[in-house]
């Protein structure tokens, strides 16, 4: 922009100075999408690190290849489609990022690169690209991973060979299996500072809150969703494990384990796929996290943060029809 | 340049200012040796002949080019006509620009002078349709009795502009005689000059109820003081004027009162100054001065690609010329270097809804946007209330997409506009 603008004035003639006319307002906020993706970044970065801290080498690996390939899916499909080049503005580092976060450490090199196709063009640039997706592209690549190698995404699986200083058991996989009993073998204390078996950047309870909370504060995400999504987890987990505490896990538990943490604050909340007004905040939050404990404590899969996601996703355009009325609004009588 | 906080859990707020109690002087600049002045220009294609270059006019002449049409100018200096020729203004309004060189000695005009004794809404529009504050007379007199109200903004619509908030309590004797003299040729009787929360004070017996607004902007634009201060919400699609309120600026109303006081049609401009570095002058200057006159002044240099905006920086429009010289509603100056100017970028929106929460309408602007993107004007109306905004530029100012979304709203407005009477004429 700067170049082209000083190629011009070099073609003017000395003495006319030429000014721009642009339409109001002449000021700006200063915010940028650039600077969004890259201060999300930076609050997943202490749940990641420790994840890097666990897991060595092979997470390293599995999260520069997320991040790097998600930025070259993107390169690929700006080019073929003859559009602006957007890898700039951080939206596609992030989304690998994140995938990073959220799958095991072992992953095979060929999964990640294809799960970052998902991510990337089928999940994001084919319904347009940024602010076009109507789901998550994480999620639901994410999704998509767990129907086609759901063996890959078994944490128990994957970390196998893995020997930390913590009980080498995906959390929610021995509530759903051996009962809550197994639960005992994890403090919160535990949870919170990721010691527990799970995605490379998603278990590190306290960096994820303390990047949340940075989110919310900055107003990069609404935490409306967030708070709401943690409170319909709590809730509804507390419901369950009232009825039959020897069968469901109490609300706490459910709260650190597993992907809530992490979509409660990055995976709800993103931009496109989710509400903008008050009330619709609130009830897709408060959905998302409802559905997530129906899916852990009867559904059939182990996590149901994903898909739940997708669910609230699927219905946040019809919550957005809850608006408020529109200042001097003429009804119209049929 | 306004920035966001640093924390943004609430939606950014920006505030009008209020001036010290102890009042900044003036400036004055000082009349330059040409002048221009725009004429209303009708569709005729030839420039009447009138008036011809070499003509000398007297300070406070009227200039009316067309014997049938009431348009006018005052010329604020006594001199010779230089040139005319034609000019096309924002949105297509067409002008002949009158360029006057001063003369050293200066001649009065005094036909109103002669008249002021008896004054009536005829002599108004007559004499002061042009007056600095550029008094709505046209609206007044067209409104059949319409009108029940005239709101006084004793506060500038935009930020950072002072001069109506200035003048109106510098210039208290004058605010009231033109109160009195609007009174007593109009039939309307209610008449509110509505100013800064906490500056109500102070007005005293000024002949006009006086109310305060917030000190947030958008408190000061029309459609809010409507909502606020009369306690009328303005219906979707329709006007102030429509609801029996004509809004004058304290500035008109004091042109109005200093005319009757002095004899002589003010020619004077207040206007705010904001220069390249945010310092703020309250300044005056005689009608027509161009542009370039004033920055000398005040030894503002002008880079290429800054931007000169007249008016406020959420409302106010940006020239292409320094040559463009201060008209009867320039209320504000504003030399905005290029790398502090906003600029606009082709993103699509990526539904954060920052827009959505600051939209004093409570409009979905993130649905409506994508609508006008696509000139599904008709839809925007029906389905997103395109109509209920207020014109206030925040969701321009917020957009994380820098998408100049109140440009696409004022394009929209303007483009049913010209469908409808195209419509009008056809029918």
């Amino acid at each position: 922009m700067l170049e082209k603008r000083d190629m011009l004035e070099q073609q003017t003639p000395l003495g006319q100075k030429k000014l721009i006319v642009s339409h109001a307002p002449f000021f700006h906020s200063g915010r940028s999408i650039a600077e969004r993706n890259y201060h999300t970044m930076l609050a997943a970065l202490p749940a990641l690190l420790l994840g890097l801290v666990h897991y060595g080498m092979p997470a390293v690996g599995v999260v520069c290849l997320s991040i790097s390939t998600a930025i070259i899916w993107e390169l690929i499909i700006n080019l073929l489609t003859k559009r602006a080049i957007t890898i700039g503005d951080g939206n596609a580092a992030w989304l690998g990022m994140l995938f990073g976060m959220l799958v095991p450490a072992t992953m095979p090199w060929w999964a990640v690169i294809t799960g970052t196709f998902i991510v990337v063009v089928i999940g994001k640039q084919i319904f347009g690209g940024i602010g076009s997706n109507a789901f998550h592209p994480v999620a639901l690549a994410l999704a998509m991973m767990m129907l086609s190698w759901g063996s890959l995404l078994d944490f128990d699986a994957a970390l196998l060979n893995y020997d930390l200083e913590f009980a080498t058991i995906y959390p929610l996989a021995a509530v759903k299996y051996y009962g809550v009993a197994s639960a005992d073998a994890f403090s919160l204390t535990d949870l919170l500072m990721g010691r527990q078996l799970g995605g490379t950047g998603s278990t590190f309870g306290l960096g994820l809150l303390i990047g949340g909370i940075y989110l919310m504060l900055r107003g990069f995400i609404r935490w409306e969703i967030s708070l709401t999504f943690l409170a319909g987890i709590y809730l509804t987990a507390s419901v369950f494990n009232l009825i039959n505490p020897a069968q469901f896990a109490p609300p706490a538990f459910h709260l650190l384990t597993g992907y809530s943490l992490i979509g409660a604050f990055f995976l709800a909340t993103e931009d496109s796929s989710s509400p903008v007004n008050f009330v619709p905040m609130l009830i897709y939050g408060a959905a998302g996290g409802i559905m997530t404990v129906l899916i852990r404590n009867i559904g059939a899969w182990v996590d149901g943060v994903i898909l739940a996601i997708l669910v609230i996703n699927l219905i946040s355009p019809l919550l957005d029809k809850i608006r408020p009325q529109a200042l001097g609004k003429v009804e119209q009588d049929a | 340049m306004i920035k966001k906080a640093f924390l943004g859990l609430s939606t950014p707020q920006i505030n009008y200012e209020t001036l010290p109690a102890h009042l900044p002087e003036t400036e004055k600049v000082p009349t330059p040796k040409v002048i221009t002045l725009y004429h209303p220009k009708n569709n005729d294609n030839n420039i009447p002949s009138t008036l011809s270059i070499g003509d000398s006019v007297k300070t406070g002449q009227k200039i009316a080019l067309y014997p049938d049409e009431k348009y006018y100018v005052i010329s604020p200096i006594s001199g010779k006509i230089s040139s005319l020729s034609p000019y096309t203004g924002d949105f297509g309004k067409n002008y002949i620009a009158i360029t006057i060189s001063r003369d050293d000695s200066e001649t009065f005009d005094d036909t109103f002078q002669q008249k002021r004794q008896t004054p009536s809404f005829e002599l108004l529009t007559e004499y002061l349709a042009g007056a600095p504050g550029d008094p709505p007379l046209d609206t007044l007199a067209n409104s059949n009795g319409q009108i029940k109200t005239i709101v006084i903004r004793g506060l500038d619509p935009d930020p950072m502009v002072d001069t109506n908030q200035f003048i109106a309590q510098s210039q208290l004797k004058d605010l009231e005689k033109g109160i009195h003299i609007l009174k007593e040729v109009t039939d309307v009787q209610d008449i509110v000059l509505f100013t800064a929360g906490e500056s109500v004070q102070g007005y005293g017996h000024i002949g006009a109820r006086v109310a305060g607004v917030k000190t947030q902007y958008p408190a000061a634009l029309p459609p809010m003081v409507m909502k606020d201060v009369l306690g009328q919400v303005l219906p979707a699609g329709k006007t102030c004027e429509d609801l029996g309120a004509c809004f004058f600026s304290a500035e008109a109303v004091i042109s109005i009162g200093s005319a009757f006081e002095s004899g002589s049609i003010p020619t004077s401009k207040t206007l705010t100054f904001v220069k390249k570095d945010g310092t703020t002058k309250i300044i005056e200057t005689c009608i027509g001065t161009p542009i370039r006159n004033i920055l000398e002044a005040y030894n503002e240099t002008v880079n290429e690609f800054d931007r000169i905006i007249l008016g406020g920086p959420m409302t106010g429009s940006a020239i292409y010329t320094l040559d463009y010289p201060v008209q009867p509603d320039t209320d504000a100056i504003i030399v905005l270097d290029r790398e502090n100017a906003a600029y606009t970028s082709d993103y699509p929106c990526i539904n954060c809804g920052e827009c959505v929460r600051i939209c004093p309408a409570k409009i979905q602007v993130n649905m409506l946007v994508r609508f006008l993107e696509a000139s599904q004007y008709e839809e925007a109306v029906d389905a997103y209330d395109l109509n209920s905004c207020v014109e206030c530029g925040l969701c321009s100012y917020v957009c994380v997409s820098k998408i100049p979304i109140f440009q696409y709203i004022k394009l929209a407005k303007y483009e049913l506009e010209r469908a409808k009477m195209s419509e009008e004429a056809n029918a």
